[in-house]
């Protein structure tokens, strides 16, 4: 029903689009990770020094590795904070839209902003510890609430548990009734209609969910910032650094490329399992 | 039925977990609310001195509300972009068959995915390759470029509900395709737009991964505020905090309230769920 000419009128302008700014933005990301700097200069020869230098520095697999490690402590959080809420919503209240919009309004509340008030919170004489002496529970403020691994994972599990929640209660929503109703019928307890019936069906929502929680926070370099301290860089911040005062672009970008696949590998491994465990 | 059994026996303890998560999604909100009336600064337990002196301190503050102008242009310009691409590139994943058109459709949605310090980096390193001094210009040809993902999306979902036969019936009825689009094609998709402008604009506002690498001499808001947070923080920033908040919430309702006429999907799912197939 559409013409020739109307096909390329509405794709050439988006593909061209997207090539120019999208796919050679990226383009220029992988071939920066091939060249090095020579006297604060960024020299064009291929070379694999980035990668040998990534791969033989401790410093930089420890903290990509103390980064997975907390993105998926916060992945941890965010599912058991977001699945029950998905489920009492989905199956046991009676006002689903309003709690719905609840979970989501913090989602729009600056990123930044949010952060911010983690710091406010947690520091020493921050409300946690202040109201901690208020009432007695301690007379010195404890310090190891700021500027910690734990702080960082408080907060973006703060920040991305709404993420979670998300397709978590999206695939509750889409479980036909009737299957759970077949369930009782049958004699099953409700322990055993949730662990056979309602979770298995509901593991493509959790799997995007994770996946969610996962790659944000560990690309994530404010919140370690504001609320990290030196124990709670990760690697984002490497890059960061790399970028501004370092001036290392070509090594920056190697970092970089190392997450790119780190995250788009695991995106197609979870879009493999989520097309497993769907039934429809 | 059986249903109300299950209901009955573990609504209440799940229920009590829920309110708890919700305590916790809305205490620093509440905190920042607090303490931007709280006359001696962000800390201290209980907050005293209520005052309005840090909202009347950021309405001096010109360098606050230029870097609010800045994001304004920065959000609407891209928006316009984002939607300019957008739109097209939806109506060609719905209609048309073109070679590499997979990784066209997992490209688009790259930004929304990866953490936006990959593209806001790579994206640098594209302006300083071509030349392009960064501004507020690079900001918003970023975000916009970031944001066709979003655009695409809401715009894609809104065709899935289209019927196509209207714009066979105005074809049939001598209107060329340019009218059709004008006519048939946007108006129905209205809703769609809509949604996705505010979605892109209320992101765009908020957007910092991106900005921190594409910032020349003006900065947006979210970037101020982080300058000032370096340098110590001031219950002025609960304040401004407080007000984007609000801004926030109206826009949402705006929103919600649009979305639920057009009997659309729940609020932002599409989104998140991100369709990556």
């Amino acid at each position: 029903m559409y013409s020739r000419a109307y096909k390329s009128a509405v794709t050439l302008p988006p593909v061209a689009w997207v090539t120019l700014f999208l796919l050679c933005a990226y383009v220029i990301l992988f071939a920066h990770s091939f060249w090095s700097v020579r006297d604060g200069q960024i020299v064009r020869d291929f070379t694999l020094g980035n990668y040998k230098q990534i791969a033989s520095s401790p410093l930089y697999l420890q903290v990509l590795f103390r980064s997975m490690k907390i993105a998926g402590a916060v992945t941890l959080f965010a599912l058991l904070l977001g699945y029950p809420v998905a489920y009492y919503l989905s199956f046991n209240s009676r006002h689903k839209n309003l709690l719905f919009q609840l979970v989501i309004v913090p989602l729009w509340v600056s990123y930044l902003v949010r952060a911010y008030a983690w710091k406010t919170i947690l520091g020493s004489d921050g409300v946690l510890n202040t109201s901690l002496q208020f009432l007695h529970f301690t007379h010195e403020p404890v310090s190891a609430l700021l500027y910690s691994p734990f702080a960082v994972v408080l907060t973006l599990t703060h920040i991305y548990t709404p993420f979670a929640f998300l397709p978590i209660f999206a695939a509750l929503e889409h479980i036909p009734r009737n299957l759970i109703e077949a369930s009782h019928d049958l004699g099953g307890t409700p322990l055993q209609t949730f662990w056979r019936v309602i979770l298995p069906l509901s593991l493509p929502g959790v799997v995007a969910g994770a996946t969610f929680a996962f790659v944000l926070s560990l690309g994530d370099f404010l919140a370690p910032i504001l609320v990290g301290g030196p124990s709670g860089i990760m690697i984002s911040n490497i890059v960061v650094s790399l970028f501004g005062a370092a001036y290392d672009w070509p090594l920056g970008a190697a970092i970089s490329l190392c997450m790119l696949i780190l995250v788009v590998g695991l995106l197609f491994a979870t879009e493999r399992l989520e097309k497993r465990f769907s039934y429809q | 039925m059986n249903h109300a059994r299950t209901r009955s026996r573990s609504g209440g303890w799940l229920g009590l977990y829920s309110w708890l998560v919700f305590a916790f999604l809305y205490l620093p909100i509440v905190v920042l609310i607090l303490y931007s009336f709280n006359g001696s600064g962000v800390g201290g337990f209980p907050p005293r001195d209520l005052t309005l002196s840090w909202y009347r301190m950021l309405f001096h503050d010109a360098a606050i509300w230029n870097s609010v102008l800045n994001s304004l242009i920065v959000a609407m310009v891209a928006v316009g972009l984002a939607l300019a691409i957008g739109i097209p590139a939806a109506l060609a994943l719905d209609r048309a068959d073109f070679p590499g058109k997979a990784i066209f459709r997992r490209l688009v949605l790259l930004p929304l995915i990866l953490p936006g310090i990959i593209t806001g980096l790579s994206l640098l390193m594209l302006c300083v390759f071509s030349g392009l001094q960064l501004s507020l210009v690079t900001i918003a040809l970023g975000h916009g470029t970031a944001l066709i993902a979003v655009a695409t999306t809401e715009i894609f979902a809104g065709l899935q509900k289209f019927d196509r036969r209207q714009e066979e019936a105005s074809l049939d009825l001598g209107a060329n395709y340019w009218q059709t689009f004008w006519r048939i094609t946007l108006p129905n998709l209205r809703l769609s737009i809509i949604g996705a402008a505010l979605l892109i604009f209320t992101l765009s506002m908020d957007e910092i991964a991106v900005s921190f690498f594409l910032v020349g001499r003006e900065n947006t808001l979210p970037l101020e505020i982080w300058s000032r947070l370096r340098r110590g923080m001031t219950p002025e920033i609960n304040a401004v905090s407080t007000i984007i908040f609000v801004f926030s919430l109206f826009t949402i309702i705006i929103w919600y309230r649009i979305r639920t006429r057009g009997e659309a999907q729940q609020l932002a799912t599409p989104i998140i769920q991100g369709e990556i197939a």
